[in-house]
């Protein structure tokens, strides 16, 4: 009963990290772009609701109106200002610029919000849950992280298959120089889909900083999880995305369960072999279409 | 005979090894009049940080590979010296070899998963790898990384304070020549033409029949030993450490990042001028940790959006200085050779400016 405990709260778990890899897989599906702030930039939006929160005594939840349009907003324009102009074939110049950016972020959020480790309060409902069986209670919180990640990556398969902007996405994605002479401007669909982008890990950072205390050193791991998901899922794959978080949330909480010598949980540790094997027997993931 | 050869030196890269040679013979000597060590220990950190920087470089500016993992083989390099020396007594210099040989076997599972990724994946894998790393530190109990391990006086054998001072500075010396050194000698190399092909167009450079996945694997394995061992005379000058510390993204590949990126990526040059910026910078902000990090992270960011090739890409787009001989020329009758001043003319296999 522990395991099946665990199992379901793995899945639970790994509904906050689908959130986190949904936009680290479009700007890479869209562009070709491997954002390595991303982890930071989550982070940041937190900080950003903790600013919001104090300011205005808003619910966390409800300071997502304020917080997301101000990472999206941050998000097109970074990519207008300074990102476009690192797209090559040489991958080298955006890896810097975005790792240099994850490093400064860090370092300010340091200098801003000292190194104390904070959380985003949203009331009694952090401790409420659904009893399913005696050993198994499903939080509302972790609950309500899942449904928002399956709703945000539905919506963003929807907007992929059925609009003119996912059309045009897919369109820069497979063929940028013909998409140009179709009309398309891609430099700004460029900084549309890292605006998206950013909102979707703002809203991530958001759901993190209620489900547990952050600090603003946290945003690497939450950069390799992102990524774990990305690549266990399958690249350029929506639904594989969610599997593969859902997976890596599942090696985290049975990993847990393990006895290690000084208590410090081996669930990262699990996760990180479990994104291992993955990468050495499907290397195209789980869902994905194409080795990359 | 057209009388027409190829050339990797003229006169400004034979005057550049002149200044290295003498350069390295005042700092070979510096024990000697620098008998307080006020100059020496600081130093020790700087050159220690140019053999880092030149290690990546020769990864990401010469084959491709974005490594943000650098990390995990210091870290690899410092538990290895503890456990030789401190657990099986073994002499801590000999020790420091032997760091460099497990960074180095250890490297080849690792490259087994990291290589199946390309660019940007490639340096994230690299960092998971690191960080598989790090919590096997933090949690086995024969490492004992959760808490602060310290190089104690009794496994540090026989040697006085002052002998260990001075051998622990002339191999932090050693470890930055001879990293500059590899890279000048593997870029003056067979292996150095393939790499420089397999950057420009990997697809090209193997249908001309270069062995891409050898070459880079070689390149990571010397990097992965020569890493290592930096770690392990990192451990001999600071000798407190715990796994966080000795697996720091940010100490071991962030800064060592910022500083080949400033100073040029993809010049053997490049990270002595970084390097020199970084003391500079460490000097004026001694203890504000944090500012120094902002400050390199945003020049760098700027210098790879604006300045792709760092400092020293704008001195030789400039006045095309060449420091190292390592770039390949055609002189002969006829071949206008660089006239002082004027642009280089590379050959094919030096599409981009590497001296």
């Amino acid at each position: 009963m522990e395991w099946l405990n665990a199992i379901v709260q793995g899945i639970m778990l790994g509904g906050l990290f689908a959130l986190f890899a949904t936009g680290l897989s479009l700007a890479f599906g869209v562009m070709r772009f491997v954002n390595l702030a991303h982890g930071d930039l989550a982070i940041l939006g937190a900080f950003v609701a903790v600013s919001v929160i104090s300011a205005t005594g808003l619910n966390p939840f409800v300071s997502l109106v304020i917080v997301v349009p101000v990472m999206l907003a941050a998000g097109y324009a970074l990519q207008l200002g300074a990102f476009n102009f690192t797209i090559s074939p040489d991958p080298l110049p955006s890896i810097l610029v975005t790792f240099g950016l994850g490093i400064v972020i860090q370092n300010v959020l340091l200098e801003t919000y000292s190194a104390d480790s904070r959380g985003l309060d949203v009331g009694s409902i952090e401790i409420e849950s659904i009893r399913v069986t005696d050993a198994i209670a499903i939080g509302w919180i972790p609950l309500i992280t899942l449904v928002v990640a399956v709703a945000v990556l539905g919506a963003l398969q929807l907007v992929l298959s059925r609009t003119s902007l996912g059309r045009a996405f897919r369109a820069v994605s497979d063929d940028p120089p013909t998409a140009r002479l179709m009309g398309i401007n891609d430099r700004n669909l460029y900084a549309v889909a890292m605006g998206i982008a950013f909102a979707t890990v703002a809203v991530a950072g958001v759901f993190l900083g209620i489900r547990q205390s952050f600090g603003p050193l946290d945003g690497p791991a939450q950069l390799l999880y992102a990524f774990e998901a990305v690549v266990i899922g399958g690249l350029g794959s929506v639904w594989g995305t969610l599997v593969g978080g859902l997976l890596l949330g599942v090696a985290h909480t049975v990993g847990g369960q393990f006895e290690v010598t000084y208590g410090y949980g081996s669930g990262p540790l699990v996760g990180h072999l479990v994104f291992l094997v993955v990468l050495a027997t499907r290397p195209s993931g789980l869902l994905g279409r194409r080795a990359e | 005979m057209t009388g027409h050869r190829v050339t990797r030196s003229d006169r400004q890269s034979t005057a550049g090894l002149a200044v290295s040679a003498v350069l390295l013979v005042v700092l070979f000597l510096l024990p000697w009049w620098d008998s307080d060590g006020s100059l020496r220990v600081p130093l020790v950190a700087i050159l220690y940080y140019l053999a880092l920087a030149q290690m990546w470089n020769l990864l990401a500016g010469f084959a491709g590979l974005v490594s943000i993992g650098q990390q995990m083989f210091v870290g690899i390099g410092v538990y290895t010296l503890l456990s030789f020396a401190e657990d099986f007594g073994v002499d801590p210099y000999l020790s420091v070899l032997l760091a460099g040989l497990v960074a180095a076997v250890l490297s080849l599972p690792v490259a087994a998963f990291a290589f199946r990724l390309r660019g940007g994946y490639f340096a994230i894998g690299t960092w998971v790898i690191a960080e598989v790393f790090r919590l096997i530190a933090l949690e086995s109990d024969f490492l004992g990384g959760a808490n602060v391990r310290t190089l104690t006086r009794e496994s540090l054998g026989g040697y006085s304070l002052d002998t260990r001072n001075t051998v622990t500075y002339l191999m932090a010396l050693g470890l930055a020549a001879g990293a500059t050194a590899i890279v000048v000698l593997v870029l003056r190399s067979r292996l150095g033409l393939a790499l420089r092909s397999i950057r420009d167009n990997q697809e090209g450079a193997r249908g001309l029949g270069v062995s891409v996945g050898r070459a880079k694997l070689a390149v990571w394995v010397i990097s992965a030993f020569w890493t290592g061992m930096t770690g392990a005379v990192i451990l001999l000058h600071n000798p407190s450490t715990r796994a966080e510390s000795a697996f720091s993204v940010l100490r071991w590949t962030a800064l060592v990042v910022f500083i080949a990126i400033i100073g040029g990526v993809g010049s053997t040059t490049g990270p002595i001028i970084g390097v020199a910026i970084y003391w500079f910078v460490r000097e004026f902000l001694e203890d504000a940790e944090e500012w120094r990090f902002i400050i390199l992270g945003l020049i760098a960011a700027a210098m790879a959006i604006m300045a792709p090739r760092g400092i020293y890409g704008l001195l030789q787009k400039r006045w095309s200085v060449q420091f190292f001989p390592v770039r390949r020329k055609l002189v002969g009758p006829g071949v206008t050779g660089p006239a002082p001043g004027g642009p280089a003319q590379p050959v094919a296999g030096t599409g981009h400016p590497s001296a």
